[in-house]
């Protein structure tokens, strides 16, 4: 935002001098993102987990959030900073929409997301990476859109499914097998928990669902009716189900081999 | 070469605040109510890009008369200092009153700088609480001063007699439909004491509903859901409308 940096550049992450480190700082992870699309809208969902080199430094981090009313930012990388990153970006839409009197359009969204994190290229170098993935309802074109990201700011729009995080291989490779594109609303949320839950399976930074603690995967679900998350209870239930399931098919359904 | 005259201070304060008045009063005057569920702006204005009223914050919202390019400066002001506020420390931290005194500090400071003219603008800033004792209006007149309003307030070319017609009529408790209908027609009556017709097309309204399950309570209110507010004539749409004997001219 051009007044902010007139204004007060020290609110700014992109001006921020670094003092010089030796090796990486240690800071929390956020781990892994998923995102599908279905028709009339697209889902988008983080697992729970923050991790600190080997550590589980939170059981219960929340990595997906709404920037408008038309658009959901999920984070993967150092919290902390990705969290003031989304911030800035709620801040930036909400602002341009009140001063313009009109929203941005969905790509313009995606290319302020893309500048943001290519200025924190200087604290990606030294370990503090930012990689979101942005996931929103393009009004124009009637449907819904998965823009990803990489730590260069490098902007690519997917197609069906993508995901982000260290557990972002399994849960893409799950995805490969499971996704259609004429899913419902309601398969694509289950889709993307199954997607997070094999991530869980084999990537140790990725939290599965915690029945324990009762704390299950954020899922937001945008369509033309705007930004939705889905209630705990509604969360709990779609990740029991699968729970349930994988208690006697431990790798979960089966795609078909020919 | 010519000496100055002197003018006395009062007189140059007096014909400041009559310029400015005088501007105020050729634009077209709107009205602010406080309703059951919150609190709803009415003006007439023939354009649909050029409001009159607009969202500030999530509670607030903004209303001004007078000349459009120096009011809608001052809205972009408060929009950035209310995005600032509420970015630096929290969203619950950006009230409307510290948005009022800023903009009276403002206003005040460009009325009594000799090099400028004073801004022919008066505005309205109202924040919706999450009970109607939360409610808050302020009005600022080009010079600064702040007045705090209940109920309802009108500001622009006929204020005066516009609000001496709401306060005799208006209750804290109208459902939507009725307060918009006595904005209206507040709104309809000339100078003269004669009535017009004011179309819906030309009439710009917008809420700040305490109801609305969004973080963010302004909303413009326009094309069907207007009319059909419009229409709502005291029938079997509005029933929480009580019979009363205010609506009667």
């Amino acid at each position: 935002m051009d007044f902010l940096n007139e204004h007060s550049p020290e609110l700014l992450p992109g001006n921020r001098v670094l003092p010089p480190v030796a090796g990486v700082v240690e800071a929390p992870h956020g781990t892994t993102i998923v995102a599908a699309t279905f028709p009339g809208g697209v889902v988008l969902a983080g697992d729970r987990r923050a991790t600190m080199g080997n550590m589980i430094a939170q059981r219960d981090i929340e990595k997906v959030f709404p920037a408008d009313e038309y658009s959901a930012v999920g984070i993967a990388g150092t919290a902390g900073l990705a969290v003031e990153m989304v911030k800035l970006f709620q801040l930036e839409l909400e602002h341009f929409e009140k001063v313009e009197g009109a929203q941005l359009s969905l790509e313009g969204k995606a290319n302020r997301l893309s500048t943001m994190i290519r200025s924190n290229l200087g604290m990606a170098m030294q370990g503090l990476a930012v990689v979101p993935l942005f996931a929103g309802y393009d009004l124009d074109r009637e449907k819904g859109r998965i823009f990803s990201y990489d730590v260069t700011g490098g902007r690519s729009e997917e197609l069906g499914y993508a995901a982000t995080g260290s557990g972002s291989v399994f849960a893409r490779g799950s995805m490969k097998k499971l996704y259609r594109k004429d899913l419902s609303e309601q398969e694509t949320t289950t889709l993307v928990i199954q997607a997070l839950y094999d991530a869980a399976d084999d990537d140790s930074a990725t939290g599965g669902p915690d029945v324990a603690r009762r704390i299950y995967p954020i899922v937001t679900v945008i369509t033309d009716e705007g930004f939705r998350r889905l209630t705990d209870d509604e969360s709990a239930e779609l990740a029991r189900a699968i729970l349930e399931k994988r208690l006697e098919q431990p790798d979960g359904p089966r795609a078909a081999l020919l | 070469m010519s000496t100055p005259f002197y003018v006395s201070p009062q007189q140059a304060m007096a014909d400041r605040a009559e310029y400015a008045r005088k501007g105020i009063a050729r634009g077209r005057s709107l009205v602010v109510l406080q309703f059951a569920d919150g609190i709803v702006f009415v003006g007439e204005n023939p354009s649909r890009a050029l409001h009159k009223f607009s969202e500030i914050y999530d509670r607030i919202g903004f209303a001004a008369a007078g000349k459009y390019n120096e009011y809608e400066n001052l809205r972009i002001g408060g929009v950035r200092y209310a995005d600032m506020r509420g970015y630096t420390y929290d969203r619950d931290d950006v009230t409307a009153r510290g948005l009022a005194n800023v903009y009276a500090q403002t206003l005040g400071s460009i009325f009594s700088s000799s090099a400028e003219k004073p801004y022919e603008v008066e505005l309205v800033v109202a924040e919706v609480g999450a009970e109607r004792e939360g409610d808050q209006i302020y009005r600022l007149p080009h010079d600064g001063s702040i007045v705090d309003e209940h109920g309802s307030v009108a500001v622009g070319g006929n204020a005066e007699q516009i609000s001496s017609f709401l306060d005799q009529r208006h209750r804290d408790d109208m459902s939507l439909a009725e307060a918009l209908k006595l904005a209206v027609q507040a709104l309809s009556r000339d100078t003269n004491g004669t009535e017009r017709e004011i179309p819906a097309e030309r009439l710009e309204v917008a809420v700040l509903d305490r109801t609305r399950p969004q973080q963010r309570k302004f909303k413009r209110i326009v094309g069907r859901q207007l009319s059909r507010l419009l229409e709502a004539d005291g029938d079997a749409s509005a029933p929480t409308e009580v019979p009363s004997d205010t609506e009667e001219e």
